[in-house]
């Protein structure tokens, strides 16, 4: 048995540093930006010709958060080549994978991510934004220089739990053909008939990918609450 | 001279500010005393446009605005600039230590040079004594020192007219009294002062002017001496329920 493990560990662990690690860190980082946009847009105070721009977020939030992960995989990378538009796309949307992947994957984080980020900003008191005006800044410099660098604090476990859960739900990707490490692990496993020994050697990877994130986080916190601190 | 005229003030049903027209004086100590719910806070807080009030006019020591128009981003930050605001609650920065809280403003909003900010923001926290936390983060002190950080922030934007809205109110005697002093010494040294307080005693103590403020409406305007010594049963009544007097 553990000859079997090992000897499959190069080309998991190679998919994992191909596919798994870029599909997560790529999406996570593309999906926050989305989700940090989101939120300030959905937070915002304008009105007129704007609301709309508003309802259009809240319609994707919604959309997103309301259908299932592998059914937006199968629309983007199935379903969206049937989509002729005359003029634009002739032929159908046609998306690599790998892009079809970090689309969905960055879009369905953005919508998830935006509420946490919502929330984070919501949460700081009102005061903060009082004594910053007070001073003169604008809403930007309020924004940028104190509401969210508090936020992020805040924001910073749901943000890794997201990431977390983002980093195993890549295994969805290999429904769209993508060889990341759960598709390797399905393939050799049709070679060897050793499907248990694979499937276990694979979630023992996810786990360890997870428990050094969990390290990170662990390690931000300590970094991020320091000025929580009671004592010097 | 901050100079209000005719301003009223609505939260849903309830009016908190009835018809104001009053007037601030420069390099004075103005004190609003009244009960709680009153309106002084409302009114303390118009100055430096944090409420909107819906009617009237507000003179800020020459920038003229109708509460009734619009109000534009840069009249805004310009009435900021010569007002700053006190918390009760001091509302410092908590991810900043207390150096940068007072640089904070001078340098993003004064665009001042970090050094010159950094050295006179130092000289600011000599000067309520508490250079020695320069480098420690709000969390790290007490309230009183946190409020005397809170008053050093406000120094550091040149403001003409300090606003402090119940500075000492989540204070005890003894913290209070640290911040008191460091009050008294700028309404000293001419520093144009408006407090909104519960303290009569340290009201009678440095204000140049009272306003006694009720159902919001200014029901008193003048001298400390004249104000303690009203015979006007209302502010006799509400001198007396403030001070311990009325307990034998």
């Amino acid at each position: 048995m553990w000859h079997t493990v090992w000897s499959s560990l190069p080309e998991l662990i190679s998919a994992g540093i191909k596919y798994t690690i870029p599909l997560a860190v790529i999406s996570f980082a593309l999906g926050l930006v989305l989700a940090l946009i989101t939120a300030l847009i959905r937070i915002s105070q304008t009105k007129g010709p704007f609301l709309i721009i508003k309802a259009i977020f809240r319609f994707y939030v919604w959309l997103f958060r309301s259908t299932p992960l592998i059914v937006q995989l199968f629309i983007v990378y199935f379903g969206l080549p049937y989509l002729t538009i005359k003029g634009v796309f002739p032929d159908g949307i046609k998306l690599e994978p790998f892009t079809a992947g970090i689309i969905v994957f960055t879009l369905n984080t953005g919508a998830y991510a935006s509420e946490t980020i919502r929330a984070a900003i919501e949460s700081i008191p009102k005061g903060q934004w009082e004594a910053a005006q007070a001073i003169g800044m604008t809403r930007f410099q309020t924004l940028f220089r104190i509401i969210i660098p508090q936020a992020a604090r805040v924001s910073l476990p749901p943000l890794s739990n997201s990431f977390i859960g983002l980093v195993k739900d890549t295994s969805l990707a290999s429904t769209i053909t993508i060889v990341e490490m759960f598709e390797v692990s399905q393939q050799i496993a049709a070679e060897n008939y050793q499907p248990l020994v694979m499937y276990c050697t694979v979630a023992a990877l996810y786990a360890i990918l997870c428990t050094i994130l969990s390290f990170v986080q662990s390690w931000l916190e300590k970094v991020t609450t320091r000025y929580l601190k009671p004592q010097v | 001279m901050l100079r209000l005229k005719n301003v009223t003030k609505t939260f849903g049903t309830q009016t908190a500010l009835k018809n104001i027209t009053t007037e601030f004086n420069d390099h004075e100590t103005t004190v609003l005393v009244g009960p709680s719910g009153s309106g002084k806070s409302t009114l303390l807080r118009s100055l430096n446009l944090l409420e909107r009030p819906e009617s009237g006019t507000y003179d800020c020591d020459g920038i003229e605005l109708d509460f009734a128009k619009k109000i534009t981003k840069k009249e805004t930050l310009a009435v900021r600039q010569k007002t700053e605001m006190v918390f009760q609650d001091y509302n410092l920065f908590p991810h900043l230590t207390v150096l940068k809280n007072v640089m904070e403003g001078p340098v993003h909003v004064l665009k001042e040079d970090k050094q010159t900010a950094k050295k006179r923001a130092l000289e600011l926290l000599d000067k309520v004594g508490l250079k020695q936390k320069a480098d420690a983060y709000p969390n790290q002190l007490s309230g009183g020192q946190a409020q005397r950080v809170a008053i050093a922030r406000s120094l550091a934007m040149r403001p003409r007219y300090i606003l402090l809205d119940e500075p000492t109110s989540a204070l005890d005697p003894e913290l209070e009294l640290e911040v008191l002093k460091v009050l008294l010494e700028l309404a000293t040294e001419k520093q144009s002062l408006i407090i909104v307080t519960h303290n009569l005693e340290f009201a009678r103590h440095v204000s140049d002017k009272v306003l006694f403020i009720e159902d919001g409406q200014i029901n008193f305007s003048g001298s400390k001496d004249d104000f303690f010594n009203s015979k006007d049963p209302r502010i006799k009544d509400f001198i007396s329920a403030m001070t311990l007097d009325n307990l034998n």
